[in-house]
């Protein structure tokens, strides 16, 4: 549903007319003359945002009037917002597991000290500087 | 603190071109643990979900120029969303760049995407660019020949996601 959707909207001449829409219903000759194209290439867009359930046509009297219908459009208005909110939930993930590795990490490098104090009476002498 | 907290780990998307989009995040961490954990499949796994409750559950990555790899996402209703792509530069610690492409090509095409990872003080600031392709002009289903109309689509797509409706 989500990719009909975005297949269609993703044409510039096809979002030009869905934007147009929003205003309001227009006749096919009308949406042609706004977003500039001949009629016939007008109506294949309208055709394809119609099969996409974009919009929809009524008929009066001699003219095709098109609507845009809102559910197709409230659902991506929603799957885009989720997409920011799905990376945010990703990253707060992310700072989870880094804090994990970094707990690992500290330990790691606690179990193999490096400058290991001498314990003491060892009869070696000072190292001279 | 709590705030301030907040304010730097903050997520903040940006529109670098008409074609892309930027993520960038800080992370509290040094920037060789922010790469395992970008490029390791069972690192990866802990977090790089789809959307709510879709697991990442196949994860093959082959970082080498010109190495394929391969994302699969499952939902526990048995809905699944697969992901493609190829590496096109490894220029670790640095930089990462490859291309993707989704089974169910939502974005009309390849996206390319570019990661960078920036260490300062023990953060590591890494940003995520994708640029979406203009191969979908060479579509037959959008054979207009509007690749800066294509564009300008994609800048609408973009700004939606911006606004984080």
């Amino acid at each position: 549903m989500m990719a009909a959707t975005l297949r269609a909207l993703a044409e510039p001449s096809r979002l030009q007319i869905v934007e147009l829409l929003r205003s309001g219903p227009r006749p096919v000759g009308s949406v042609a003359a706004k977003v500039g194209l001949r009629q016939p290439q007008a109506s294949k867009h309208l055709h394809v945002l119609s099969k996409a359930g974009l919009v929809e046509v009524r008929v009066d009297a001699q003219r095709r009037i098109y609507e845009l219908r809102p559910a197709p459009l409230k659902e991506l208005d929603v799957w885009l917002g989720r997409y920011r909110k799905i990376w945010e939930a990703n990253y707060r993930r992310l700072d989870i597991l880094l804090e994990e590795m970094k707990g690992k990490t500290a330990r790691k490098s606690r179990m193999r000290p490096k400058h290991a104090k001498a314990p003491a009476g060892r009869k070696r002498p000072a190292k001279r500087s | 603190m709590a705030a301030k907290q907040a304010k730097k780990l903050e997520l903040v998307v940006t529109k670098p071109s008409d074609r892309e989009i930027a993520m960038t995040r800080i992370f509290d961490a040094p920037r060789d643990l922010v790469i395992e954990a970008w490029t390791k499949p069972e690192l990866l796994k802990r977090w790089l979900y789809g959307p709510e409750d879709w697991l990442l559950t196949v994860c093959r990555i082959d970082l080498r120029v010109g190495g394929a790899l391969r994302f699969e996402w499952h939902h526990k209703s048995g809905q699944a969303m697969g992901l493609s792509g190829v590496y096109r530069e490894i220029g670790l610690p640095d930089r990462l760049v490859w291309t993707e492409i989704f089974d169910e090509d939502w974005t009309g095409g390849e996206t390319l995407v570019t990661l960078t990872f920036i260490e300062n003080g023990g953060k590591t600031t890494a940003t995520q660019t994708v640029r979406y392709s203009s191969s979908a002009a060479r579509d037959a289903a959008f054979q207009t020949g509007m690749a800066t109309g294509m564009d300008q689509s994609y800048n609408r797509l973009a700004e939606l996601l911006n606004s984080g409706a």
